[in-house]
C-alpha cells in the first residue's frame, strides 16, 4: 500500500518535529534506536553489576570470616572501588534519563488508545517495564541508604569482628530480622525479576544479536536468570528469618 | 448472521470523533468482513446516512491497502488481513468493536480511514537502489547465497499495511523499516546504499513522530506477511554498525 495520499498530510500531521544534531554521535543519541542502544548497553552493564554483586552476598553462606574480609578486600580497594561506583551509578542515571525519554516519544505516538485491548504477545513484565523500573530505583536508594551509607540504622557503623574489620555478616542478619526490611527486599527483587526477565531479551534484540535461531534460547534464557537472582538474593532473608544464620 | 458493531465516526480530521452503534442484519457467514461493511452500507445509504468510510483495494490479501483494528486487533483476529477475514470467524449477535489504525503518524482522514503515507515518505528517505536500468542482467552474475536470498525474501513479503504500527503500544514502524532495510541489505544490490539507506529511514521514521520498540512483538504477532521481529535486531545492528561508521570518520 504504497500509494501517496490525495489527502494534505501537513494540515493532519500533530506529530512533533525532531531534529538530528550534525554531529553524528549527537544525532546517533537523538535517534530512538541510539537512545535503545544506550538503555540496552547500560541494562546489560547493571545486569553484570546484579550477578557479580549477588556472587557477594551468597558468602554470607561461608560464615562470617569470609563475608567480612571479602567487604574489606572491596574497601581496599580504594579509589578502584569509587571508580567502579561512579561508573555504575552513571550507568544507573543514564539508563533510567534515557529510557524516561524514549517514553516520551512513545507517548506522542500514540495519542489515543483502542477502546478494546487485544494484546496478542506483549507480557504483563514487558508492559510494566517503566513502572518496575521506579520502584527499583526507591528500593536501589533505600537499599544504598541501608547498608552502603548505613543511615537507616546507626548501629551498623559501629559493627566490628574479632579481627576489628567492618562486621557485615552481623549487619546483614541484625537488618533482615525486621520482617519488614525483609518484606520490602523481597518486593524489590520480585520487582527486578519481573524488570529482567524482559529486560534480558530485549537487550540481546536491542544490541542486535538476536536471531531467529537463539530467539527462542534468549527469551527463556532471560527468564531462567531472572529466577535464579530472585532465588538467589532472597535466600539471604529468608534463611536469616528462618533462623538458620544467626 | 447478525452482529451488533460498534463503529468509529469521525467526519474527517479536525473534528473529534465517537463510536456509534449499528446493527449488521443478515450477513451470510462466508462474508469477509468488508463485504459486511458493505452490506451495512448498503443499509446507511438507503436511510440516507453517510456510509462508513474504510480502505480497501485488491481484496486479495495482496495490497495491504485494507486497514481497521476490529476487538483491539489489527486486521482482526488470526493472521492475514482484514479483507480476508471471513464472518464465521466470529459468533452470531457478537459485538464487534471497529476502529482505525491509532497513531500520530497516521492522522485520521475520516471514520475509519486514516492516512498512512509516512510510510511512502521513510521509502523515499532510502527504500531504493540506484541503479542504471536497462535490458535484465544475466541472471548468474550476480550470485546470491541462499540463506540470505530465503532471509531477502521474507523481509520484502512486506506489504506495507501499516497494522504493525498499528498493533504496537508505542506505534512503532520498526517491523515495517526493518524489513525494509533488510530486503535490500541483505542482497548485493542493496550493498553501496546500505549504510546511508538505514541511517535516512530511521531518521525519518523518528522525525514523521513513530515511537520505538520496547519489544512487545505485537507487531510480529499480527503481520499479515509474517515478517520476523529478528529483523528488528537487524535492523538494530546496522543502523549502530553505519553510526559508528559514521562518528570514526570524523
Ligand atoms: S484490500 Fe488488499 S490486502 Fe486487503
Amino acid at each position: 500500500m504504497l500509494i501517496a495520499s490525495f489527502m494534505s498530510v501537513a494540515s493532519l500531521s500533530p506529530a512533533p518535529v525532531r531534529k538530528f544534531s550534525k554531529n553524528p554521535l549527537i544525532a546517533f543519541y537523538q535517534s530512538s534506536i541510539g537512545k535503545k542502544y544506550v538503555v540496552a548497553g547500560t541494562g546489560l552493564i547493571l545486569i553484570v553489576y546484579v550477578l557479580g554483586h549477588l556472587v557477594g552476598n551468597l558468602q554470607i553462606f561461608s560464615g562470617q570470616e569470609r563475608i567480612n574480609a571479602y567487604s574489606k578486600f572491596l574497601h581496599d580497594l580504594g579509589p578502584i572501588l569509587w571508580l567502579v561506583r561512579v561508573f555504575l551509578l552513571a550507568a544507573f542515571v543514564t539508563h533510567i534519563v534515557a529510557t524516561i525519554q524514549l517514553a516520551q516519544e512513545n507517548r506522542l505516538a500514540k495519542p489515543r488508545k483502542y477502546a478494546v485491548t487485544g494484546y496478542q504477545r506483549s507480557t504483563m513484565a514487558s508492559r510494566t517495564m517503566l513502572i518496575s523500573g521506579l520502584i527499583i530505583l526507591c528500593f536501589v536508594i533505600y537499599h544504598l541508604l541501608q547498608f552502603t551509607l548505613q543511615v537507616t540504622d546507626p548501629k551498623f557503623r559501629h559493627m566490628h569482628d574479632s579481627l576489628g574489620h567492618h562486621d557485615v555478616y552481623r549487619m546483614l542478619i541484625l537488618g533482615f530480622k525486621n520482617p519488614f526490611v525483609s518484606l520490602f527486599y523481597t518486593v524489590g527483587l520480585f520487582l527486578l525479576t519481573n524488570h529482567l526477565s524482559h529486560g534480558f531479551a530485549s537487550v540481546v534484540q536491542t544490541l542486535g544479536i538476536n536471531n531467529r535461531k537463539i530467539a527462542s534460547f534468549v527469551a527463556s534464557g532471560g527468564q531462567t536468570l531472572a529466577w535464579v537472582v530472585f532465588i538467589g538474593y532472597v535466600s539471604i532473608p529468608v534463611t536469616i528469618l528462618l533462623g538458620i544464620i544467626k | 448472521m447478525n452482529f451488533k458493531l460498534k463503529v468509529w465516526r469521525q467526519k474527517d480530521g479536525a473534528s473529534p470523533g465517537s463510536f456509534k452503534d449499528y446493527d449488521a442484519k443478515d450477513v451470510p457467514s462466508e462474508a469477509s468482513f468488508l463485504e459486511m461493511l458493505d452490506i451495512v452500507n448498503e443499509s446507511l445509504a438507503a436511510s440516507g446516512e453517510d456510509p462508513i468510510a474504510f480502505d480497501s483495494d485488491c481484496r486479495e490479501g495482496i495490497c495491504g491497502t485494507c486497514s481497521l483494528v476490529i476487538n483491539g486487533i489489527p486486521h482482526g483476529p488470526g493472521k492475514g488481513t482484514t479483507c480476508q477475514l471471513y464472518m464465521r470467524r466470529f459468533a452470531d449477535s457478537d459485538t464487534i468493536w471497529i476502529e482505525p489504525f491509532r497513531a500520530a503518524a497516521f492522522p485520521p482522514i475520516k471514520d475509519l480511514v486514516v492516512d498512512r503515507s509516512a510510510f511512502d515518505r521513510i521509502i523515499e528517505a532510502g527504500g531504493y537502489i540506484v541503479v542504471r536500468t536497462g535490458s535484465a542482467p544475466e541472471a548468474n552474475s550476480l550470485p546470491v547465497a541462499k540463506h540470505d536470498a530465503d532471509l531477502a525474501m521474507e523481509a520484502a513479503a512486506c506489504i506495507g499495511c501499516g497494522a504493525c504500527v498499528a498493533a504496537c503500544p508505542n506505534s512503532a514502524a520498526m517491523l515495517f523499516v526493518s524489513a525494509k532495510v533488510s530486503h535490500l541489505g541483505l542482497l548485493p544490490q542493496g550493498q553501496a546504499e546500505r549504510e546511508s539507506r538505514v541511517i535516512h529511514m530511521v531518521r525519518k521514521m523518528d522525525e514523521l513522530g513513530f515511537g520505538s520498540c520496547r519489544n512487545h512483538y505485537e507487531c510480529e504477532a499480527i503481520c499479515p506477511a509474517e515478517v520476523s521481529a529478528t529483523f528488528m535486531a537487524r535492523l538494530n545492528q546496522d543502523y549502530a554498525l553505519a553510526s559508528a561508521k559514521k562518528v570514526l570518520a570524523v
